[in-house]
């Protein structure tokens, strides 16, 4: 699904990932973890193909720096870190917007439309907010509205930029137990930036780790959310903690003793 | 969703009671003229003349003030925000010193046409270059453009005898009196070309409402879509200011009025607001023929005295309502 073969990519000359290599299979499912500016944003507009890069790259079959948008966006949806919120639209019209790429020109949605709208809903639990207006939504509704979004496109690869920031920790848990379902009953490949180490030893079997453009792991938490491989990436020295009831492990920053 | 849809049916089924009430209101009372006579038919068809152009005129100046509100992400946008407006004064002033108005009548809106276009063309091309006609870029150029332009104005006017000066001036404020129907005719035809390419990308418009990177990740080729909206919303523009001058206020607030009243949805909004647009513009005109007849005042005093306060009023009231849920 996703095969990125060394990719070398810069912003005004600035290098910010280098010899990049990363293979998602069909219905797999993986957390992009790494400190901030590591380029972990920057992997993702290279798969989307926004970011012009050197290396081998194809998605979904195709080479998205060549593929029109139209075609992409039926096999790619992405969930941005967040999108405008002052748009006066009722959710349905909103979640609607996914189906940009199945509209004719003039935009008269179809019935297959209405349909992939109200399943988005269905799955995402809001459907019974269909009518109220985006403006009066809460965060966490919100953010179940733009994965609905990325839904209606029925996209076979779902890519992630920190959805969970912004929510509590219920809504965060709920989110996680949502995109596994996706990814188990729809094999929906997934991909996701995540900065919540905790939370990505807890829900992803496989991670993936940056710091400063380069790939420094890939693999299940234990073999990732090492002290010494953290402390490399974010520059901090970092504990570790296993909580073997629930088999994942506590990340934590170490503090310096004063 | 469903009052909105039916608040559209009424106002679209408003729109041509409005501009048949509008043709009959005469200085001289209400009511069509005596067709029986030469100047009763002469009177009709320059009245019939001034609300096609009224409506064409206002619809343009509607539809791209959404169109461009649309790509631009921003609440100030209008038709004239790119520069046309000091374009096309410019040009027209230039047709008007320069004397080659006597030549022919088509030559003032063909000047304007041309300098208004080429400005925004320019505009387009800098801001494509510049920043991916990201919104700020597109605005920042356009204010540029048109203060550089509207300098050059000055210097043409400072510079124009008395009778030109009063000429550019008086077409400066707008005048919804077309001198021919070949005129109308031909811009017409432009702003059709320029709706039918808006109407054509109504989904894209949408998506745009999220920004561009996620339009395009939804599926919209922006690279190709966002100078083909700003082309046609140029176009459109550019044609209307080229028939009746710089008429302010239609294209900023009627867009806004309207998707406070049919929602911000363009399958719905697009088609409401170049309705609308000209029928506001048409009763616009209509008072500025009658409130002070025998004298006319220029129409854009009345666009800004009468939309204003309406769109004040809809701001309290909408504000209103999100406060007390």
């Amino acid at each position: 699904m996703i095969h990125l073969e060394h990719i070398h990519a810069a912003y005004n000359g600035q290098p910010v990932l280098t010899d990049v290599s990363l293979h998602l299979a069909h219905g797999e499912c993986a957390a992009l973890v790494g400190p901030n500016g590591a380029g972990k944003s920057s992997l993702l507009r290279v798969i989307t193909g926004q970011l012009p890069a050197r290396g081998s790259r194809r998605i979904a079959g195709g080479d998205p720096a060549r593929c029109n948008a139209r075609e992409f966006a039926r096999h790619v949806a992405v969930v941005p870190q967040d999108l405008p919120q002052d748009i006066p639209f009722a959710a349905y019209e909103f979640v609607s917007l996914g189906r940009t790429a199945y509209l004719p020109r003039f935009g008269t949605p179809s019935k297959a439309d209405h349909d992939a709208v109200q399943e988005a809903m269905d799955v995402t639990g809001t459907w019974h907010l269909r009518h109220r207006a985006l403006t009066a939504m809460s965060g966490g509704e919100r953010q179940r509205l733009a994965i609905a979004v990325a839904l209606a496109a029925q996209p076979d690869i779902l890519l992630l930029d920190e959805p969970t920031s912004h929510l509590d920790l219920r809504h965060r848990v709920d989110l996680m137990a949502l995109l596994l379902r996706l990814n188990r009953d729809r094999k929906i490949t997934i991909l996701m930036v995540i900065h919540d180490l905790t939370l990505a030893s807890q829900f992803f079997s496989r991670i993936i780790l940056l710091s400063q453009g380069i790939k420094l792991a890939d693999g299940t938490p234990a073999e990732v959310l090492r002290p010494d491989l953290l402390e490399a990436a974010y520059g901090c020295p970092v504990n570790v903690i296993p909580l073997p009831d629930l088999a994942t492990v506590c990340v934590l920053p170490a503090l310096a003793s004063t | 969703m469903t009052p909105s849809r039916t608040t559209t049916c009424l106002l679209l089924l408003t729109v041509p009671v409005v501009l048949i009430l509008c043709l009959m209101a005469g200085p001289a009372g209400f009511g069509l003229p005596d067709t029986s006579t030469l100047a009763g038919r002469a009177l009709l068809e320059l009245r019939l003349l001034r609300v096609v152009t009224g409506f064409v005129v206002g619809a343009a100046l509607a539809l791209s003030g959404c169109a461009l509100q649309a790509i631009l992400r921003n609440a100030l946008a209008e038709p004239y925000v790119l520069g046309v407006s000091s374009g096309s004064s410019l040009g027209a002033a230039l047709t008007i010193v320069t004397g080659l108005v006597q030549l022919t009548p088509l030559a003032l809106p063909a000047g304007a046409f041309v300098v208004g276009g080429l400005t925004l063309l320019l505009v387009c091309l800098v801001s494509g270059r510049a920043g991916h006609y990201s919104p700020n870029t597109l605005i920042l150029v356009g204010v540029v453009a048109s203060s550089m332009l509207s300098s050059l104005l000055m210097l043409v006017l400072a510079l124009a005898d008395t009778l030109a000066l009063h000429s550019i001036t008086w077409w400066m404020m707008g005048n919804l009196q077309a001198t021919s129907w070949t005129l109308v005719l031909i811009v017409t035809v432009l702003i059709a070309i320029s709706a039918a390419l808006l109407f054509s990308q109504v989904p894209a418009l949408n998506a745009l409402l999220l920004g561009s990177e996620t339009a395009r990740h939804l599926g919209v080729e922006t690279r190709i879509v966002l100078p083909l909206v700003l082309g046609a919303a140029a176009l459109a523009t550019s044609a209307a200011v080229s028939l009746a001058g710089c008429i302010g206020f239609v294209g900023l607030i009627v867009p806004h009025t309207l998707r406070r009243v049919v929602g911000a949805n363009h399958r719905r909004l697009l088609p409401a607001a170049t309705l609308c647009g000209g029928a506001f513009l048409v009763v616009c005109d209509t008072l500025a023929r009658l409130l002070f007849a025998p004298r006319e005042v220029p129409v854009g005093v009345i666009t800004a005295l009468s939309g204003g306060p309406f769109f004040l009023y809809l701001l309290l009231r909408n504000h209103e309502t999100h406060e007390t849920p």
